[in-house]
């Protein structure tokens, strides 16, 4: 197996349908050794059908996908060997101990004996549980029980590790935590393939793949995503009330779109300075009164409303 | 196969089983109650059967008739009406099942005669019971009349019996239903306990998402199963032992037989349900729909077509025909046999080989039942 001159994953022209329904649309990419590809888009953009199709356990509808040198549609079993794991739903035993979890799956990864004691104790440590061995997984807070499933999935020492949003409903801090793992592994040469749709996480990979209805809309590295041209210049906007601020925004003449990011709205416009003059005015008609009006840079949150559309159905991140 | 991810399995289904109460309270519990509801509940022998005698004559000859129903274990005397009507209400309440009434010329005509004769009334309600019922009465009266013919003062100079049957009972001696049926209820909680347990144990976890990791896994299909179904197998086989030695030591089953064939015959049943169990739950990935479909595929055609209760034989053709399907009715042929009998492997060859068919069959077809895919 020539592993060394082939990407680690790729996948040309791949397409999963559900009965009608198409959920992942002629995907073609690839992945080199050691990269963190972040997957981003809405809730049923297909980003777990794909990843699902890349472990083995979906079988695509056409197209073909490499894993670690195999075929996920004829070798799935042995692209499992190859392969670490979290999926979407936290899929340790809850009733069995943080230990007896940690041995299931060493006997299941069938990690020799020799070496075994040493990683169990490594993703102990790493999941910050030391002391806590014998403490069932059902009264672990999410950010311990996050990290075990990661020390679980890792337990072999995989070359690929797949990760479908491993990071949903953990506080910031064990994201951050969760995150600085994740670049370990890569700098060990890992490959690391990673969906979440927390937009601040993009800004951690080394390349994002934007999807969304199934389609690759972009494959690009987090600073060439923020430079796309967004067809006009973004200004930052606090106002109140903020509900009416953004249906006057949409209606304004000069604003080609505008999306709401927390307690701001984001405007686009076709010329900054114009706007910043007369916007003022627009909005003081519909009664709202700005309390900040700023020029920003886009990030890669913008550029993906800006190409998915502002209905962006996955909670939008801390911009 | 890789025996380490077989014990791995294993370990983790035994130690969820030790923490799950509900599952503790099916191999443990259920057992033990299943046993005593059906052992004590199913009976299907008549004895005591509520009488009332209505003696016209009280003289010492009917005396000693009543004395005779009185002795047997078959009927208890609980009334002396005095009257028809009496008579009627008793059995219209259901007081007695049966009424006997004794002529007020019984004495006479015994003794002029050799021809006396005694009503017998029968509430045939449940005709089993009755049909039974009515049996042992005869033979207490007849019992009584061969006694009178014999005494010295009816002396004949002809025997009034030119034939009599001497008749002797085999292998269940003392014609305890209880013997007959207490085997076949091992056989019916076996059924009960094993298709509970195993037809959970994938579907849980398709229901809790813990398997989309496990088939993220290389752990094989075969793998799976073996580790899966190894654990269940240690319990159903202690619940087995229980339950038998429940059967003998408890409920006083003879046990004839020869040990090792029981545990071996055993352990096929067991490999049956078990597998039985487990490919319902690699289809059906509800916990509740692999139960429901667990109790119908298990339980139901071993209650009904087993013959642990209702004699096959007695079945209309069809539906014994149906009953060769049902894999209990051989177990329950087998543990018949090896209890009352004392049979060995080689008489029970046919369903021995019947139940290894199975056996096989389900553990290939359950092998085989399980995808590692979602799709």
């Amino acid at each position: 197996m020539n592993a060394v001159d082939r990407s680690p994953i790729q996948v040309e022209d791949l397409v999963k349908r559900f009965g009608s329904f198409v959920a992942v649309d002629h995907l073609s990419f690839r992945i080199e050794r050691g990269e963190i590809v972040g997957f981003l888009g809405p809730n049923g953009a297909g980003k777990s059908t794909t990843i699902r199709m890349l472990c083995g356990l979906l079988r695509p509808s056409a197209g073909r996908a490499m894993v670690a040198g195999f075929d996920v549609s004829r070798d799935p079993e042995k692209v499992k060997t190859q392969i670490g794991y979290m999926s979407q739903k936290f899929s340790l035993y809850p009733d069995l101990t943080v230990m007896e979890n940690l041995r299931f799956f060493g006997g299941i990864y069938h990690v020799s004996r020799d070496v075994l004691p040493e990683r169990i104790a490594s993703a102990v440590s790493m999941a910050g549980l030391a002391g806590r061995e014998d403490a069932l997984v059902a009264t672990l807070a999410g950010g311990w029980k996050q990290r075990l499933a990661l020390g679980c999935a890792i337990l072999h020492r995989p070359p690929i590790l797949f990760l479908d949003e491993p990071t949903s409903g953990v506080d910031p801090q064990s994201r951050r935590r969760f995150w600085d793992l994740i670049h370990s592994f890569a700098a060990d040469g890992v490959t690391v393939l990673v969906s979440t749709h927390y937009m601040d996480e993009a800004e951690y990979c080394n390349r994002i793949a934007l999807i969304d209805r199934g389609r690759l809309l972009q494959f690009a590295n987090p600073g060439t995503l923020r430079r796309q041209p967004l067809g006009g210049d973004l200004l930052l906007l606090e106002c109140d009330p903020l509900g009416a601020g953004l249906a006057a925004l949409r209606s304004a003449p000069d604003a080609i779109d505008a999306a709401l990011f927390g307690s701001s709205i984001h405007v686009l416009v076709r010329d900054a300075a114009a706007s910043m003059s007369a916007l003022p005015a627009h909005l003081a008609r519909s009664g709202v009164r700005i309390e900040r009006i700023a020029r920003i840079e886009p990030t890669i949150e913008d550029v993906f409303v800006r190409m998915v559309g502002a209905d962006l159905a996955g909670g939008h991140g801390q911009s | 196969m890789r025996l380490r991810r077989v014990r791995a399995i294993a370990v983790k289904e035994m130690l969820q089983v030790w923490r799950d109460p509900i599952s503790l309270m099916i191999a443990l519990l259920m057992p033990f109650m299943q046993m005593m509801l059906l052992g004590y509940g199913v009976s299907l022998d008549v004895k005591h059967v509520p009488v009332c005698a209505f003696d016209r004559e009280d003289s010492q000859e009917s005396r000693a008739l009543l004395q005779r129903f009185q002795a047997s274990q078959y009927f208890r005397l609980v009334a002396t009406p005095r009257d028809y009507a009496a008579v009627k209400r008793a059995l219209d309440r259901g007081t007695c099942r049966l009424a006997l009434v004794i002529p007020p010329d019984f004495t006479e005509r015994l003794g002029d005669l050799r021809q006396s004769s005694v009503q017998l009334l029968v509430d045939a309600t449940d005709t089993n019971t009755a049909n039974i019922a009515l049996g042992y009465a005869q033979a207490v009266v007849s019992a009584y009349a061969a006694d009178v013919a014999a005494s010295p003062e009816h002396a004949s100079t002809e025997p009034l019996q030119p034939v009599a049957v001497e008749s002797r009972v085999w292998f269940n001696e003392d014609l305890q239903s209880r013997n007959f049926i207490i085997p076949g209820v091992v056989a019916l909680v076996m059924a009960l306990v094993g298709a509970q347990l195993t037809s959970l144990t994938i579907s849980r976890e398709w229901e809790r998402g813990t398997m989309e990791l496990l088939i993220s896994t290389p752990v094989t299909p075969m793998e799976l199963m073996l580790g899966k179904l190894v654990p269940y197998f240690g319990i159903g086989m202690l619940d087995a032992g229980f339950c038998l030695g429940v059967a003998v030591f408890w409920f006083g089953v003879p046990f004839r037989g020869d040990t090792a064939v029981l545990i071996f015959t055993t352990a096929l049943f067991l490999m049956v349900i078990l597998g039985l169990g487990y490919l319902i739950s690699t289809r059906i990935r509800s916990q509740v729909g692999a139960a429901q479909m667990g109790l119908l595929v298990t339980m139901l055609p071993t209650t009904l077509l087993s013959g642990y209760a209702f004699p096959i034989d007695q079945m209309p053709t069809l539906v014994q025909g149906v009953s060769y399907v049902v894999f209990a009715r051989y177990y329950v042929t087998i543990l018949r046999a090896v209890f009352l009998k004392g049979s060995g492997l080689f008489e029970l060859a046919g369903p021995v080989i019947a139940l290894m068919i199975y056996a096989v069959v389900v553990v290939l077809l359950a092998a085989r039942g399980f995808r590692k895919r979602l799709d």
